[in-house]
């Protein structure tokens, strides 16, 4: 039996989260001898042509370049898995969402005429059906080394749809929230990371995104961010601790107002 | 023996039994685990895939096989219904309460069965074919979405040939070729002729069909402690310790899935409960 | 020797040490109340030294914070972030383990193995549980469980161990516990277990019950009583003289006061029946526009049991496992069956929780699920108070005819 194809795709990224999959050094090689990586340019040069058993993609859809690309990928790949908070919500780059991305590229740029860009950043689902997403900024290795031996097999990845609270609990840890009166977003963010920044007492910073959750059930940002207000902070802090990785993020791009 | 641990049963057949449902017959390859009752679920392992609830559907007369049919709908149903014979699969129980088959001893059993929900309900008809002079009559209504949906087709044709059983069939959605009834199972009940005080009713479907069954019968007059219902909430142990399978007061792995209407109405009303 | 139940001991606070180090050399692992990151944690403790001394809480909706006290009590602080379950009733652990292809038949727990996990990149890989054998398996000594938690590890005990199927990895953890009970005289601004009936007094379930007694030239002991089912040794190893009526007397009105001193309330005339009438009241909507759905109330709540399963592969495909990790019946998909969960909305959630723990839990297994420690409370991120949102479903009856 021929071994899966697999490929790995960047659009708008830092290549973090492809470089998580590097990281997996040890369990690497093993994944190289039961898929065939066909394209994955951070990693070799080598390409093999589609179609793909499964896709990996890093990344926003911020230039009409990537706008057609994705609907390519997706077209040549069975299963199509979007890692990352670029991904998944956009990105940081989503915060032009908030502003106008002429006037950002007048500032920033001697020639703005030569940058072709989007108004918005926006994730992969905005543009093609995805089978399976994967939050993080970066993404969690377990959590992909889950994805990966689940597919392998059948099965539905174990990737929980509930707060880092867990993680905090689970491990241990003391609410910062409670005890220290640290401003912490893991009671609304997704879990995967472990709950490593409120494990060395820091809140959380959003990086897996809102909890997962149908529209009609988001996640109560709203109230989150009332409880910050009453512990003191100003309402331009709490815009800043929502709009960071995950801004356009509809439950957290809500409670700051919403995007332009 | 530890009843987290699941026991490796080997598939001996796997029956396609519709496009979508299948029936596995399983033989114990370690010790077999205790006869389940009419009703009863256990918990069937895909080993490495997942665990899902599904009750048993054979004869139970056969104590060493366990039969069961299920739908493929998600990854571990489908890993499942995809067993050949010779793989191995895991299973732990039974769990649950069973139908009360004493309860309908002498009376006549209306048997009503949405979709999947015969399944449950077949060794119930085992039990009335292996003792029929327990029974007066035994009067099958089966719904289903569309023909294609039927399960156990040659089953219920031969077991409606049969004296003092009665088999009435509709689906929602006819084929072309279909001349049975059409509409839920419900518009069956109103056209059967029923003796309320002397009837045991077994229900088992969707949520919905299964309320709606449920007051039909009740409207002609059968006492709701006569009506039998078997409810699904998420099983994940089977054994009454995570939680998972509540519907108010009760752990339906533990305290049902079978229960006696008038146990359960105000429950099954209550939205989101 | 039966043990003598009926004689109160006194202890001076320098036998705690004493106690620490017998349990040790016994074999024990013991497990205490120590100051650890902004909070009373329950961790191992190396020496009576890592107590809390002179460490007290002030608490409130969603908020916990050490305070110095004025004294040098040990045990002068109400519940912290976690409970005994942390230790009886894992947050993670491995049921079984099998070869995919049914090869061999599925090995309870069994010896730890490299294998993929879900979650926290930083957990290990198993727990102290049913993957151990008894050799490896610590056998944990309890100091300074508080009563309202010794009415939650009986709980625990009939939920998960007093039905048809008990948990065996459950059973096997707790029997050879032994509890060290100190009785609350300081119960803390959310506490209510008064009202639950589950202290501040300990009536059994311990193997010596402690209750602390400061004077007020600084002399520091405790009064002991020893549990009906105790090891009568225990005590011998301790310096200890018979409590004479004053000391006994002045220890009972220290719980007494406690008693009497409650941060909180809870009305439970009725509650059951409260509960049910009120599954379609408005107000847990109004619960709901608070609510996070965070799961906080669960995992911190001492007798919040419920758990979900993950059934994971090893890299080659070949090998297969099946852990056990708490669950929260504000996870969505808690309630998940084909088609979707029963329960989305917020207020279904809560409800949920709230129904159980003060209503439905007694249907199931006998009792209220509800000790009244007050974590639920002090650790909601957002300060939702159940005795408020009970007193709440209260007032709105009283006040529609």
């Amino acid at each position: 039996m021929p071994r899966p194809k697999l490929a790995v795709w960047k659009f708008t990224s830092c290549d973090g989260c492809q470089l998580t999959l590097l990281d997996c050094e040890d369990e690497l090689l093993g994944l190289a001898g039961q898929v065939e990586i066909a394209h994955f340019l951070e990693a070799s040069r080598a390409v093999s042509p589609g179609p793909y058993d499964i896709s990996l993609v890093e990344g926003s859809v911020s230039t009409p370049d990537e706008a057609e690309r994705i609907r390519h990928i997706r077209e040549v790949s069975r299963t199509l898995v979007v890692i990352g908070a670029c991904a998944t919500s956009g990105g940081i780059q989503a915060l032009r969402n908030f502003a106008d991305v002429a006037e950002f590229r007048s500032i920033v740029y001697a020639t703005p005429h030569h940058v072709r860009t989007l108004a918005r950043s926006t994730p992969i689902s905005a543009h093609v059906p995805v089978d399976f997403e994967l939050r993080g900024c970066p993404i969690d290795k377990h959590q992909l080394l889950e994805v990966r031996t689940a597919f392998l097999v059948g099965r539905e990845p174990n990737i929980p749809r509930h707060s880092v609270c867990f993680e905090c609990k689970a491990r241990g840890a003391t609410c910062v929230m409670a005890a220290d009166g640290i401003p912490c977003l893991g009671p609304v963010t997704q879990a995967g990371c472990g709950a490593i920044c409120p494990a060395f007492r820091r809140g959380c910073f959003g990086c897996f995104g809102p909890v997962d959750s149908p529209a009609d059930a988001a996640v109560n940002v709203a109230a989150l961010a009332d409880r910050l207000r009453a512990m003191g902070m100003s309402e331009d802090d709490i815009v800043r601790v929502f709009r960071t990785f995950n801004a356009a993020a509809p439950a957290f791009a809500d409670a700051t107002g919403g995007v332009r | 023996m530890n009843h987290v641990v699941p026991r490796r049963y080997r598939v001996v057949d796997n029956v396609e039994e519709t496009y979508d449902t299948t029936t596995l017959t399983l033989e114990p390859i370690d010790a077999a685990i205790a006869a389940p009752a009419p009703g009863q679920f256990t918990m069937l392992t895909s080993f490495g895939v997942g665990e899902v609830p599904v009750s048993v559907s054979g004869d139970l007369h056969e104590h060493t096989s366990l039969v069961h049919t299920l739908r493929a709908v998600g990854a571990v149903t489908t890993s499942l219904a995809t067993a050949r014979p010779g793989n191995v699969l895991g299973v732990r129980g039974p769990f649950g309460t069973g139908w009360d088959l004493a309860a309908g001893m002498g009376r006549d059993l209306v048997v009503i069965a949405g979709g999947i929900g015969l399944a449950p309900l077949r060794p119930v008809l085992y039990a009335a074919l292996a003792a029929p002079s327990s029974f007066r009559r035994v009067i099958t209504l089966i719904g289903a979405r569309t023909p294609r949906d039927l399960l156990y087709g040659r089953q219920m044709s031969t077991l409606s040939a049969r004296p003092r059983f009665d088999v009435w069939t509709t689906v929602d959605h006819p084929s072309p070729d279909w001349c049975g009834s059409v509409g839920v199972v419900t518009t069956l009940l109103e056209r059967v002729p029923l003796d309320p005080e002397h009837t045991v009713a077994y229900v088992c479907g969707p949520e919905a069909m299964m309320r709606f069954a449920a007051e039909a019968l009740l409207d002609r007059g059968v006492p709701a402690k006569q009506v039998q219902v078997s409810l699904e909430r998420n099983m994940r142990c089977g054994a009454g310790l995570c939680g998972h399978c509540q519907l108010g007061p009760l752990l339906l792995c533990r305290d049902g899935p079978v229960n006696t209407y008038d146990q359960v109405l105000s429950l099954m009303t209550t939205k989101e409960l | 020797m039966a043990p003598d139940t009926t004689t109160t001991s006194v202890i001076d606070v320098s036998a705690l040490g004493i106690l620490v180090t017998t349990l040790q050399r016994r074999g024990f692992t013991v497990i205490g109340p120590t100051v650890r990151d902004g909070a009373i944690v329950l961790a191992e403790l190396t020496s009576a030294d890592e107590l809390p001394f002179g460490t007290g809480v002030r608490l409130d909706g969603g908020r916990y914070r050490l305070r110095a006290r004025d004294d040098r009590a040990a045990f002068g602080h109400a519940a912290g972030p976690q409970s005994w379950k942390t230790y009886l009733h894992p947050a993670r652990e491995r049921l079984w383990s099998a070869p995919r292809d049914g090869s061999a038949a599925p090995e309870p727990s069994g010896t730890p193995r490299s294998m993929v996990s879900t979650g926290a990149s930083t957990e290990p890989e198993t727990y102290p549980a049913s993957g151990m054998s008894t050799e490896q398996r610590p056998r944990y000594a309890f100091l300074g469980v508080r009563p309202c938690d010794l009415r939650a590890i009986g709980i625990l005990d009939r939920v998960l161990a007093g039905g048809a199927h008990p948990d065996a990895a459950y059973q096997t953890r707790r029997d050879g516990i032994l509890v060290i009970a100190v009785e609350c005289t300081e119960p803390g601004e959310t506490c209510f277990c008064t009202s639950m009936g589950a202290g501040p007094g300990a009536d059994d379930g311990f193997d010596l019950a402690l209750t602390e007694l400061i004077d007020d030239d600084g002399g520091h002991h405790f009064t002991v009583r020893i549990g009906t089912e105790a090891d009568a040794d225990l005590l011998r190893d301790l310096p200890h003289e018979c409590a004479d009526a004053a000391t006994r007397e002045r220890s009972a009105q220290a719980v007494a006061d406690a008693a009497n001193n409650m941060g909180r309330t809870m009305e439970t005339a009725g509650l059951r029946e409260l509960m049910v009438r009120n599954r379609n009241s408005t107000h847990w909507d109004d619960v709901a526009s608070r609510c996070l759905t965070c799961g906080n109330c669960t995992m911190v709540c001492p007798t919040c049991f419920c758990t979900t399963t993950e059934d994971v592969t090893d890299l080659t495909g070949e090998h297969a496992e099946r852990w056990r990790r708490w669950d929260s019946c504000f996870d969505l998909d808690f309630s998940y069956i084909h088609g979707g969960s029963v329960r989305t909305s917020t207020a279904s959630r809560y409800r949920q929780w709230a129904t159980h723990k003060l209503s439905t839990w007694h249907d199931q297994f006998g009792s209220s699920g509800c000790v009244g420690c007050g974590r639920c409370i002090a650790w909601c991120p957002v300060g939702i108070d159940l005795t408020a949102e009970v007193a709440a479903l209260r007032a709105a009856e009283e006040g529609s005819p």
